[in-house]
């Protein structure tokens, strides 16, 4: 089994592997928490008022959001309860179906895992939900942020009771694809691939820099032989580039 | 050869892998989501991850501050996470709960229980015998509602089901005291002191209605209400207590284990004991909103309710009702 520990300074934590190469994941800060928590507050928020809407108003047999005078039992099981349990049951329901996440947790680009670095289990999850009683008292989740932020873990009481964590769940970038061509350096290949795809992005002259730099150092700075009778600086450059990278082009 | 050709010549290598890389990421994406996979689509999952890590070695050392680096960083973590998935099988979880670590934490917490049981019971003396000796006192632990209903001679649970239905009263109930059940746990993480005062503050509440009930002649109808639900309902809060006082303790006396790693032993440990105080919590507030308010129920079939369901809590805590037997409730030691 993996076996974890906090090595690096900084907010990494660093998960030793069976494979050999440890697992490098970025704990997430206070910062990365409450804006996760802030947008599933509201998520949660508008779901239970939704329900709340839809269901008064179909009790009421039309636009009403007050309740009777003497609330009966379809009130209560209709409308009230489920509105409530919405609210209530949102966070754990969610990481249990979502495997560690809440819509406000993807949103924010984090996840919850274990300190091996695996999805907790229901069991865990639900400690960590349950104490959030404490994270919460007295106010606004005061407990819980302070603990975030003396820990240097960033957990809160909820996290340190079921021995979870909060890591950036990072989104791998789309991968350069080219891999023929002249260009032999495979870091300045990904830079090359990089600046065409970002090519119309970029701003005129700031890509006709970079180009330049680039050609500079994989001394491909000749325009290509196929370019265009009165093709411009820019398309020239550009068709240098594209000649580094391409299969066949060698 | 220099060790600048070498090295990008192992960086063009790596870069046409990219294809590899993108298959192992979407697999290990489709098994993290939980989806159904072959004993061929776990294995090959694994292969995966190796592979994986063994380009994530070369990138770290070739091109540190790349995109690829950072892909396969994401991939290999997804694949990590992937791989390491339990298996999940809700029926058997539920059953071992329920039939083996329920009765386990059960055991291991009766010097827990005894105590905060205990605790509970000094409290209710202790409220009785203030509110007995000093009436006036009654004023800190009732609201001025209950205690004028009290000297009209009545009891405020007369008549409850003429304002709320029973339903809705009922789901009140296992809601609030579900809640009082969970702060009792949470609350031991203030070293066990939020726990004993919410559990002494109970206690002390009920002594002392208890004591002002009986100088109007009321305790009778009192009793009579809560003995159906009250069995329970006052069990389970000594339970919850003990599973708080338990997390409190580690807390206070971590042992070999740092304080933390002592905190979420007995915080995941004890937790496994509010499953079936939930469960028997919703039952005491079903019975609190049939049962115990309607006058058509004779003292005796109240009792007979109290007592069997304090019996079916029994069987539910030792593992009976799921098969275990006395023998097996002992632990067996490592």
């Amino acid at each position: 089994m993996a076996d974890a520990d906090v090595r690096a300074p900084g907010d990494d934590l660093i998960i030793d592997s069976a494979t050999g190469v440890d697992l490098q994941l970025r704990v997430a800060g206070p910062g990365s928490r409450c804006f996760a928590f802030l947008t599933d507050w509201l998520i949660r928020l508008l779901a239970a008022f939704a329900w709340y809407t839809a269901a008064a108003t179909i009790y009421n047999g039309r636009l009403r959001l007050s309740a009777p005078t003497n609330p009966d039992k379809q009130w209560f099981l209709g409308v009230l309860a489920p509105a409530l349990a919405i609210f209530f049951l949102y966070h754990y329901v969610a990481e249990v179906a979502l495997h560690g996440r809440t819509p406000g947790k993807i949103v924010a680009g984090v996840r919850i895992v274990t300190p091996e670095g695996a999805t907790p289990s229901a069991g865990a999850l639900l400690a960590r939900n349950v104490f959030r009683l404490i994270d919460s008292f007295p106010v606004f989740y005061s407990i819980g942020l302070v603990a975030t932020i003396i820990n240097r873990r960033h957990a809160r009481i909820g996290d340190l009771a079921a021995g979870t964590l909060l890591i950036h769940d990072r989104v791998p970038a789309p991968l350069p694809t080219a891999t023929g061509g002249t260009l032999q350096d495979g870091a300045l290949r990904e830079l090359v691939v990089e600046l065409l795809q970002r090519w119309r992005e970029l701003e005129p002259a700031s890509r006709q820099r970079l180009a330049q730099t680039v050609l500079t150092h994989s001394g491909g700075g000749q325009p290509p032989e196929g370019a265009p009778a009165g093709a411009s600086d820019d398309t020239r450059l550009r068709l240098a580039l594209e000649r580094l990278t391409q299969a066949g082009a060698a | 050869m220099s060790a600048r050709s070498r090295d990008q010549a192992l960086t063009n290598a790596l870069l046409k892998r990219s294809e590899f890389w993108r298959t192992a990421l979407a697999r290990a994406r489709r098994l993290s989501a939980g989806r159904a996979a072959t004993v061929a689509e776990a294995l090959t999952a694994v292969e995966d991850y190796r592979l994986l890590a063994r380009d994530l070695a070369s990138a770290r050392r070739l091109i540190p501050d790349s995109r690829t680096r950072e892909y396969l960083e994401g991939a290999y973590a997804q694949a990590h996470a992937a791989v390491h998935r339990a298996a999940t099988h809700p029926g058997y979880a539920l059953l071992s709960l329920f039939r083996d670590q329920i009765p386990r934490v059960v055991w291991e917490l009766r010097a827990h229980i005894a105590w905060v049981t205990g605790l509970m019971c000094i409290a209710g003396l202790s409220g009785f015998y203030l509110v007995h000796t000093y009436p006036d006192l009654i004023g800190l632990f009732a609201s001025p509602d209950l205690i004028a209903t009290v000297e009209r001679g009545e009891l405020w649970t007369e008549g409850l089901l003429n304002i709320v239905p029973s339903s809705v009263l009922s789901a009140q109930i296992f809601t609030n005291n579900i809640v009082v059940s969970l702060f009792a746990f949470c609350a031991g993480f203030l070293f066990a002191l939020g726990t004993f005062y919410i559990v002494a503050l109970n206690g002390l509440m009920l002594g002392a209605v208890l004591a002002f009930t009986a100088q109007h002649g009321l305790a009778g109808r009192l009793l009579a209400f809560m003995v159906a639900h009250g069995c329970v309902e006052l069990s389970v809060m000594c339970l919850s207590g003990a599973a708080g006082a338990a997390v409190g303790e580690a807390l206070i006396r971590p042992g070999e284990a740092t304080r933390t790693e002592a905190f979420r032993s007995a915080a995941m440990r004890s937790g496994k004991l509010l499953f079936a105080c939930v469960l028997l919590l919703i039952g005491c507030g079903l019975i609190e909103g049939y049962v115990s308010p309607d006058p058509d129920f004779p003292v005796w079939s109240r009792v007979l309710i109290g007592v069997g369901y304090w019996l079916f809590m029994l069987g539910l805590l030792t593992g009976w009702l799921f098969g275990r037997s006395r023998a097996q409730l002992k632990p067996v030691e490592p």
